[in-house]
């Protein structure tokens, strides 16, 4: 018996001050491609990005403040927007100028 | 051992490119000519010199031949194909993506090596865009659809990347349009078998080199021995190629606008890394001026690098303690290298700011505790948070906002109103005391009873610690940091109860002028050296004195050579800057009676104008320090210090 793959789905808040830009933007889909689930980031105006394409990532063009639903389809979606959430809250790791930081432990 | 080098390492410091520090005058150029390298030809057959304002992204000064890049967009010719060799297509796009990766690949591994892991990992984001799903997926499109040529499709898919980029209004976003062609031009060469263009192949000996852009992997590329300098005609402060160049240690110039049509026959060009200008054929007198300029900071770093030893003291053997402002424990090294005794600032924010939530009193505890330990028994001053409730995302969350952000709940205001936040800090603070010689100090405190509600908490707290048995430190001292104006004109009224004072220049020039620095049309009305601004810093310092308690300034002023002499004549004996500025301010310290600095400062203080002072401590500073190379190309007329690209304090 087969079952529709689970679909997760969350709101993220791009807080680093510098956005989501190419190095953020590398993390994340660094991190998306560890999963099986494909990975959408969903713009409020119905717009939909890859999360695995750093090209569609950036071209989001998500300043700081920006609202995003962060959704996940596949065996692993629960794993994968708790993941990609974390990193998005920790600020993506990097300071106001965009210098990397140390993640916390 | 400690390190010789008074030059700021620029791979752990990039952030402060204050655009003194460099020593990478070169004077070598070319030498053709004669022993200054000077081109007889201009002498005798005069080209017009021209001189062009860019953005100074990497300091230093390079003067040589040029070689002018030209344009090497790749010119795709519009091919189709017959609709029977879309597969064939395909393949070859997948072959010249694949190659295209490997080759970006490559070049990650070996930026790794040559520059650091920051500025890898750049090459390396390049990478995973080539072999990224949303490009092989439009491409493929359109080799399907159209009927277009490999090449045409990633082109198409590229250049619709970046022009969406370019469009956008913040800054940083929009110059990652550059990272866009640059991997176009890796994925073009690799279809239209070309080997990738190197910089370096083309050229000949050591050049300058002008173009309209290079990208990031071009410029890492960059072999410094052979590339005295470069400017480009777009570019900003934000782009990753000024990184690059920055840490690669090649002057250069961005920003400057369509010249290269000018610059194509031009037989010399210097780039002035420092001010941010291009000079074309420079005539004689100019190459002489620069060259010398050139040499006279190699000797001037060289003596700077003798100095970190020496204790900073003037000519008649009054003290002068100078501190390093950090904001990470790593930074702690670079202050007692470069021969700060201690921290004077250690600015706290970066804790709060990459989280979703408050440090917990443990994070800042290893924090605070970890610089105290590595500044080996030299005082640390802890700054409490001066963020605004603005950056905390706390806040943002619930939805806070504020019309004025710098008039607003900020700071210590922010700390008033949060006590869980507040204390949280102070515990952590009060905890790592007893390690060494901690100082706490309050930002933007604007009255007295203010001050004395945080005293009674930070009170409150120490007891709290010693009836849980932690132990503290009891005589903590406990500073403000003098930057709101009401502050400074109730100094004499604060220096009762305060142990010392710190002086932020930055904010207290911000509120004193009511001019934001970051805002270009009103920037050029923020000075050090207005009268107003020396008038309260005096009022301070000899609040201060009258009580006898310690008086230091933080902010930019305190680490710009032009303001040293000043400071010492008002009375002031400590300062704390960014550790790659102390050996150029005990330079300027082992350079002057006191005397001299108190005449200065008494006569500064009669002026009637901010450029009245700045020429009298542009003088006084050529005469306490002759051999310190002099700024060229700066205009006269406006505030000369670094202040306007100073750091936040």
């Amino acid at each position: 018996m087969s079952q529709d793959p689970p679909v997760v789905r969350r709101q993220i808040e791009i807080i680093n001050a510098l956005g989501l830009h190419m190095r953020p933007a590398d993390k994340f889909v660094r991190l998306a491609l560890q999963f099986q689930s494909e990975i959408r980031v969903i713009h409020d105006n119905g717009d939909e990005f890859n999360g695995k394409s750093i090209l569609d990532l950036t071209s989001l063009a998500a300043e700081c403040g920006t609202r995003l639903d962060l959704e996940a389809c596949g065996p692993d979606a629960e794993a994968a927007v708790e993941t990609l959430a974390a990193l998005v809250s920790a600020g993506f790791y990097e300071d106001e100028n965009g210098e990397e930081l140390e993640p916390p432990r | 051992m400690k390190a010789r080098d008074p030059q700021p390492s620029r791979r752990r410091n990039k952030r402060a490119s204050s655009g003194r520090q460099g020593p990478r005058a070169d004077g070598s150029a070319q030498r053709p000519h004669d022993e200054w390298g000077l081109d007889p030809r201009s002498a005798a057959q005069p080209m017009t010199m021209k001189t062009l304002r860019g953005i100074a992204v990497s300091p230093g000064i390079a003067i040589g031949s040029v070689v002018v890049l030209d344009h090497r967009g790749h010119h795709v010719p519009r091919r189709t194909i017959a609709a029977e060799s879309v597969a064939s297509e395909l393949e070859r796009l997948d072959r010249g993506l694949d190659s295209a990766r490997s080759e970006a690949e490559a070049a990650e591994a070996e930026a790794g090596d040559r520059l650091g892991p920051q500025y890898a990992a750049i090459l390396g984001a390049h990478a995973r865009m080539i072999a990224d799903p949303t490009l092989r997926r439009d491409a493929r499109l359109r080799v399907e659809r159209d009927l277009v040529a490999a090449e045409q499709a990633v082109s198409e898919v590229l250049e619709g990347h970046a022009s969406r980029l370019e469009g956008l209004k913040a800054t940083h976003l929009a110059a990652r349009a550059t990272d866009v062609r640059d991997i176009e031009h890796r994925i073009l060469g690799q279809l239209l078998g070309q080997r990738p263009t190197r910089v370096m192949d083309l050229l000949a000996g050591p050049t300058v080199v002008l173009a309209h852009d290079l990208t990031p992997s071009e410029t890492a590329g960059l072999d410094p021995k052979r590339v005295l300098g470069f400017a480009t005609e777009v570019g900003g402060r934000a782009s990753h190629t000024a990184i690059v160049a920055a840490a690669l240690e090649i002057p250069a110039v961005v920003g400057l606008g369509r010249f290269l049509d000018q610059a194509r026959n031009c037989r010399m060009v210097i780039i002035d890394g420092d001010e941010g200008l291009v000079v074309l054929d420079p005539d004689l007198p100019t190459q002489q001026r620069y060259h010398r300029a050139a040499a006279e900071r190699t000797a001037w770093f060289k003596g700077l690098s003798d100095l970190s030893d020496l204790p900073a003291v003037t000519l008649d053997g009054t003290q002068v303690v100078l501190r390093g402002n950090i904001e990470f424990p790593g930074e702690v090294d670079a202050c007692l290298e470069r021969g700060a005794q201690g921290v004077g600032l250690y600015r706290t924010e970066f804790l709060y700011l990459n989280c979703g939530r408050p440090p917990t009193e443990q994070e800042q505890f290893e924090a605070y505790a970890a610089v105290v330990r590595s500044s080996r028994g030299y005082p640390v001053t802890i700054r409490t948070l001066d963020l605004g409730a603005d950056k905390l995302a706390s806040y943002q969350n619930a939805g806070y906002a504020e019309p004025n952000p710098a008039l607003g709940l900020r700071s210590l205001r922010l700390l008033l109103r949060d006590p869980t936040l507040f204390r949280t800090q102070l515990r952590a603070i009060l905890r790592a005391s007893v390690q060494g010689d901690v100082r706490v100090m309050f930002p933007l405190v604007s009255t007295l009873d203010e001050f004395r509600q945080a005293r009674a908490i930070l009170d409150d707290v120490a007891a709290e610690l010693t009836a849980e048995g932690v132990p503290v430190r009891a005589d903590l001292p406990v500073g403000v940091m003098v930057e709101v104006p009401s502050a400074a004109v109730v100094a004499h009224q604060l220096a009762k109860e305060v142990d010392f004072f710190s002086i932020g220049t930055n904010d207290l020039i911000q509120y004193t002028l009511a001019v934001d620095r970051t805002n270009e049309t009103v920037a050029d009305l923020y000075c050090a050296a207005d009268p107003a601004v020396l008038r309260l810093i005096a009022m301070v310092v000899e609040a201060a004195m009258a009580r006898g308690i310690e008086v230091c300034v933080c902010g930019a002023m305190g680490g710009d050579p032009l303001y040293t002499l000043l400071l010492l004549g008002l009375g002031v004996r400590q300062l704390s800057m960014p550790p790659h500025q102390v050996p150029e301010v005990k330079r300027v310290c082992r350079g002057v009676h006191i005397e001299q600095a108190k005449a200065l400062a008494e006569e500064a203080l009669r002026q009637e104008t901010a450029a009245a002072v700045v020429a009298r401590l542009q003088e006084a500073l050529r005469l306490a320090v002759p051999d310190a190379p002099s700024p060229l190309g700066r205009d006269d007329d406006t505030c000369p210090s670094l202040l306007c690209r100073g750091d936040d304090t």
